[in-house]
């Protein structure tokens, strides 16, 4: 059994993928022996019409995955009326959390927007994935560089919030080491292991944050989902470990519906 | 630079230990020896690590058996920490639990950009010693700098015709379609040995002396009887496929970039299986997300077998093959 916080729906702009249409996706997850997907869209990255987004997400989860995609609608807190969107994901759509893009919806973690944001998700028990990065800085379309996600005043934000739930997407060697284990202090801060690099990583990894602050993610349909599969084979983690970052943790997190 | 902080904590040891699941041997640089056993344990290699993947296999995941023994043409002894042997013997335990059951190991336990002779000599010493600690599972490319052209033909010399070594690695040292090359290109043909060559389509521009596959396909249009491996395929592959699409004598290697789905795909399409070998960039890579490249690929187990050894395999083979007949 295993929780894959990090799936997409829909298409990246600069290439397709062979895992792209929901279908295959859905296929490639079920193979993999996932059996639960915390699924966002890839127009929540570039679209401004985010309540169409979120829309057509909750409603091809629906169709193509019941019971696999859980749908985790996208909110821009630079855009008018971003609550709105809050209340369509949390009531209408029944979505357990969102998703935020910072980088490309360009704003930083300390501005003031996302502070709002972060405690009415609070508020409302919505969990909260943030992706640090979608691809490589280094090889970005010329005409769309995005930096990263700038972690370091994050831990310090997080402090003045009610307790939140926290997931960081796409977490990669580019982070300071500092600032992956402020995180990991704190309650309910995850980290998922899609761009995680190096020999043994995810074993590396979980001396930083902790095993049980791990989640399995795949950057599925980015990323082929065998690179997180085999990655678990490669570190050498317990059964015990290995059970709690294929689902234990995300279960704890998110426990499922009886 | 990086050479500055290269040469900070530079050490060179020939422990020789007894490493789980892999049996030591006194440090030689016998090519003779070493070259049949490469060539003998290769012929029975795929059962090996198909035993080796099963074994490491979980259940009810997409993890189907390895379809073949794979070689890994791109990893590196730095970035970790302790001795040569307890770096292989670390890389060697990571690599086998996802199934990759050789390894080509180039450059020392440090990174070096604009090694003078002295130094790129101790880097090929110390894969040497890392090729003795594991003779069955490591093989090794030299290190040359071709701002030091006589220097890197002595080396080439010493570390392939005389010594233990199967092909070349060059990094950032200088532009690669510079003539400084062509001796070394010329010399690595008479050898049979394939030249590896760092490359890069770096978003904003690429270091100095760093080389684009473009870059590469130059030098390999004027030496068409040398085999070149296109490192990282230019990491920004879908420019760097097509850079060296028309030079066949250029073959794309996947290690160094995230595990984007497709890469393989199009390496494929575009060049023909024959022409796409695996390496993971190990240590700053793993393994495994490399090799996802290949096992995630919609092609054919076939294309699959090829590019995770075959490919490999026939590119070496006459260096191997060589070994055996002395």
């Amino acid at each position: 059994m295993i929780v894959d916080v990090n799936v997409n729906l829909s298409l990246w702009p600069f290439r397709r993928t062979p895992c792209d249409e929901p279908q295959r996706l859905v296929e490639a997850l079920r193979r993999g022996g996932v059996t639960e997907a915390w699924t966002g869209t890839l127009d929540g990255v570039f679209h401004r019409d985010l309540g169409a987004a979120n829309a057509r997400l909750a409603q091809h989860c629906r169709q193509w995955g019941p019971g696999l995609l859980v749908p985790f609608g996208s909110v821009n807190p630079l855009l008018p009326d971003w609550q709105e969107e809050l209340r369509r994901c949390r009531h209408q759509y029944h979505m357990p959390g969102i998703r935020l893009h910072p980088n490309y919806h360009g704003y930083r973690l300390d501005d003031a927007p996302l502070g709002q944001l972060l405690q009415e998700a609070a508020r409302h028990g919505l969990i909260v994935q943030i992706a640090l990065r979608m691809e490589d800085v280094r090889v970005q379309h010329q005409l769309m560089p995005v930096p990263d996600v700038e972690l370091a005043p994050l831990a310090k934000i997080l402090e003045g919030l009610p307790p939140l739930r926290l997931v960081l997407l796409n977490v990669s060697r580019a982070n300071r080491l500092e600032h992956l284990r402020a995180l990991a202090a704190l309650p309910s801060v995850y980290f998922d292991l899609a761009m995680w690099e190096g020999i043994g990583g995810v074993a590396a990894l979980a001396e930083v944050v902790s095993t049980d602050r791990i989640l399995f993610g795949s950057h599925l349909p980015l990323f082929p989902l065998h690179s997180s599969l085999l990655k678990l084979r490669e570190s050498e983690l317990s059964a015990a470990q290995s059970e709690a970052i294929r689902s234990e943790n995300a279960r704890r997190l998110l426990p499922r519906k009886s | 630079m990086l050479r500055n902080a290269a040469v900070v904590g530079y050490g060179y040891c020939r422990a020789k230990n007894q490493l789980q699941g892999v049996t030591l041997m006194a440090q030689s640089c016998c090519s003779v020896q070493r070259r049949q056993f490469l060539w003998q344990s290769s012929t029975a290699a795929g059962a090996l690590v198909c035993r080796a993947w099963a074994q490491a296999s979980q259940p009810a995941a997409e993890e189907s058996p390895a379809p073949c023994a794979v070689w890994d043409v791109h990893v590196h002894l730095a970035g970790l920490s302790g001795t040569v042997a307890q770096r292989v013997a670390r890389l060697l335990r990571h690599a086998q639990r996802v199934g990759v059951e050789k390894i080509v190991l180039h450059m020392g336990t440090t990174l070096v950009s604009h090694p003078k002779p002295e130094e790129f000599r101790r880097h090929n010493d110390e894969v040497l010693e890392a090729i003795s600690v594991a003779p069955e599972r490591v093989m090794g490319f030299v290190y040359l700098n071709p701002q030091y052209q006589q220097e890197s033909l002595a080396e080439l010399d010493r570390c392939v015709r005389d010594g233990s070594m199967l092909g070349v690695k060059l990094w950032i040292a200088m532009v690669c379609s510079r003539p400084e090359l062509d001796p070394i290109a010329r010399r690595c043909a008479e050898l049979e040995v394939p030249i590896l060559q760092h490359t890069f389509f770096r978003a904003g521009g690429n270091l100095p002396d760093e080389s684009t596959p473009a870059d590469l396909a130059t030098l390999a249009a004027r030496h068409p009887q040398t085999r070149f491996i296109c490192a990282h395929t230019g990491v920004d592959w879908e420019r760097g496929v097509r850079a060296i699409r028309a030079t066949k004598n250029v073959y794309a290697e996947i290690s160094g970039s995230d595990p984007t789905a497709g890469i393989v795909e199009m390496a494929v399409r575009e060049l023909g299986p024959q022409r796409v070998l695996y390496g993971s960039d190990a240590p700053g890579r793993s393994f495994a997300s490399q090799l996802a490249k290949v096992q995630g690929a919609d092609i054919p187990e076939s294309s699959k077998r090829l590019i995770l050894g075959e490919n490999l395999r026939r590119l070496l083979a006459s260096a191997l093959q060589r070994g055996k007949n002395r």
